[in-house]
């Protein structure tokens, strides 16, 4: 199989980029996606050029670390597909694919298709920590669980971090990722104590880290390869408005972001 | 917590003083979501008012009578414990407050999402998004404009009548008269258009904003959503029609 590239390439966070077109031949269809680009850059190697950066580790889509937009679609456009699982044969021979790294001002290119997703981390370190006795192992089932809830937490956990549904809003949003890892911990007992202020926190992070906000297209959930749906985002809503709404008898700790507009 | 670099970016509560929410109404509106939520709230507010006003305007079809009867009883109804058209301008003072409210939130968190993406792919292919979704801004500006037309149209009789030709209270002959004009009912119409796609998307997005959505029973929200937006249409579009067909003289 022989495609063309148009690939982004940018040498470093603060040099401006442009589209270069290489020709990759040799490609089998049981090759993954990113096996095609090694050949790409084995190719390059020899020639002396600099090869296409892009960020990988596990290839078996459960690290989070892959992802760039084929033709416009994140991670290729498959249902719950991550790019490094995404295998040539859905692609024809002589097909031009462009390849592009996520933009958001949240996620700064770096090199080529990589970009800085570490405001994805800071909103993660914003909910904080959550109350558990440490110390000897506690029994299992101490803490009951409904399976609805468990469930509910474990789709939401399954979130890789990824970005794709960043790159693939149309208004830059993170609210499916943050709904995500708000959801895993406040559906679940061990979240409750810390619930309110780890809503806020979070919510207002995502705010500082400049994403933008949910409009309901549905992109996020339609490219997610973890299929995170868009019933999460409506959990963090409802979760932000019983946290604001709250009548407390004592004060909450929130990070100095919320403070300053609670105190208004 | 280990020192790192970049750890003065952290927005973690861990070690912050602690507080209180002041009024929680001004602590909703700063958060972005908070600013979702009060258009969901105003939207639907709109939504009830359009539904009840497409209802209203169908009194044309039995007649001037139930008409103009209809539009004196709006400014009755409520007495004696209200004035005449007190209890009108209570619900007008609620609209013009949700109109407000939407329009704010939507103009904050359009300049927010804008910013959010300073360089824009060379191509973006939509998967999910649906038309009335991607025209919810330009569609609500022009409904803004058609508002602001009707009002000084129908309402007020300022704009497309000759002199003394609107009159206060006779809503059938006003309505006979104001459509007569194609292009006031093709603009009237168009703006129907537009609400119609602003209302297929806005009511399952409100639904989902305020978290009433599931994965099971969002097709069924969305068509719900779309069978409001084409009768609404249908409602209001049928006045128009009737007088340029010459049904309504």
């Amino acid at each position: 199989m022989k495609l063309t590239l148009n690939v982004w390439r940018q040498a470093s966070a603060n040099r401006a980029g442009s589209f270069v077109t290489y020709e990759v031949s040799g490609i089998t269809p049981d090759m993954s996606f990113l096996e095609m680009l090694d050949v790409l850059n084995e190719d390059l190697l020899t020639k002396g050029e600099a090869p296409v950066a892009f960020e990988h580790d596990c290839r078996e889509g459960i690290c989070g670390s892959c992802g760039f937009l084929v033709n416009g679609k994140a991670h290729g456009g498959h249902k719950g597909t991550t790019i490094c699982q995404l295998a040539m044969r859905f692609f024809k021979d002589g097909d031009s694919l462009t390849l592009e790294p996520w933009r958001a001002k949240a996620f700064p290119v770096i090199r080529d298709l990589v970009v800085d997703r570490s405001s994805f981390d800071r909103i993660i370190q914003s909910g904080g920590f959550i109350t558990v006795p440490t110390g000897s192992a506690p029994n299992a089932n101490a803490i009951l669980v409904p399976k609805e809830n468990s469930d509910t937490a474990f789709d939401a956990a399954a979130c890789i971090g990824c970005g794709a549904c960043v790159a693939a809003c149309p208004n830059a949003s993170a609210m499916l990722f943050t709904s995500a890892k708000i959801t895993h911990l406040n559906v679940l007992p061990q979240g409750q104590p810390q619930r309110d202020q780890r809503s806020l926190n979070m919510v207002a992070a995502m705010k500082e880290e400049m994403f933008g906000t949910c409009t309901n297209h549905g992109e996020c959930e339609a490219v997610c390869p973890k299929e995170i749906p868009l019933e999460f985002i409506g959990k963090m809503n409802r979760d932000l408005a019983r946290a604001v709404f709250k009548r407390r008898r004592e004060p909450i700790p929130v990070s100095p972001l919320v403070q300053e507009a609670m105190q208004k | 917590m280990a020192e790192t670099a970049g750890a003065e970016k952290v927005h973690s509560g861990a070690q912050a003083p602690r507080a209180f929410t002041s009024n929680p109404l001004i602590t909703l509106w700063s958060t972005v979501i908070g600013k979702k939520i009060v258009m969901a709230v105003t939207g639907a507010v709109l939504v009830g008012f359009v539904i009840a006003h497409m209802v209203g305007n169908l009194k044309i079809f039995e007649g001037a009578d139930a008409i103009n009867t209809y539009a004196h009883f709006l400014r009755v109804v409520g007495m004696p414990e209200l004035g005449y058209g007190q209890l009108l301008w209570i619900v007008r003072s609620v609209l013009l407050l949700s109109v407000i409210l939407h329009i704010i939130a939507a103009w904050q968190l359009t300049l927010m999402n804008r910013a959010a993406r300073p360089v824009d792919y060379k191509i973006r292919a939509n998967q999910e998004s649906t038309w009335a979704s991607r025209t919810m801004r330009w569609g609500g500006v022009v409904l803004l404009v058609f508002i602001i037309f009707h009002i000084l149209h129908f309402t007020m009789g300022v704009v497309g009548f000759q002199p003394g030709q609107w009159q206060d209270l006779a809503v059938y002959q006003n309505v006979v008269a104001g459509f007569s004009l194609w292009p006031v009912s093709a603009f009237y119409i168009i703006a129907m258009a537009a609400l119609c796609l602003h209302l297929d998307h806005g009511i399952w997005s409100g639904i989902q904003t305020l978290g009433w959505n599931t994965q099971r029973n969002q097709s069924k929200i969305r068509m719900a959503s779309r069978v409001i937006a084409v009768i609404v249409f249908l409602g209001f579009i049928s006045v128009p029609v009737s007088v340029l067909a010459g049904w309504l003289k």
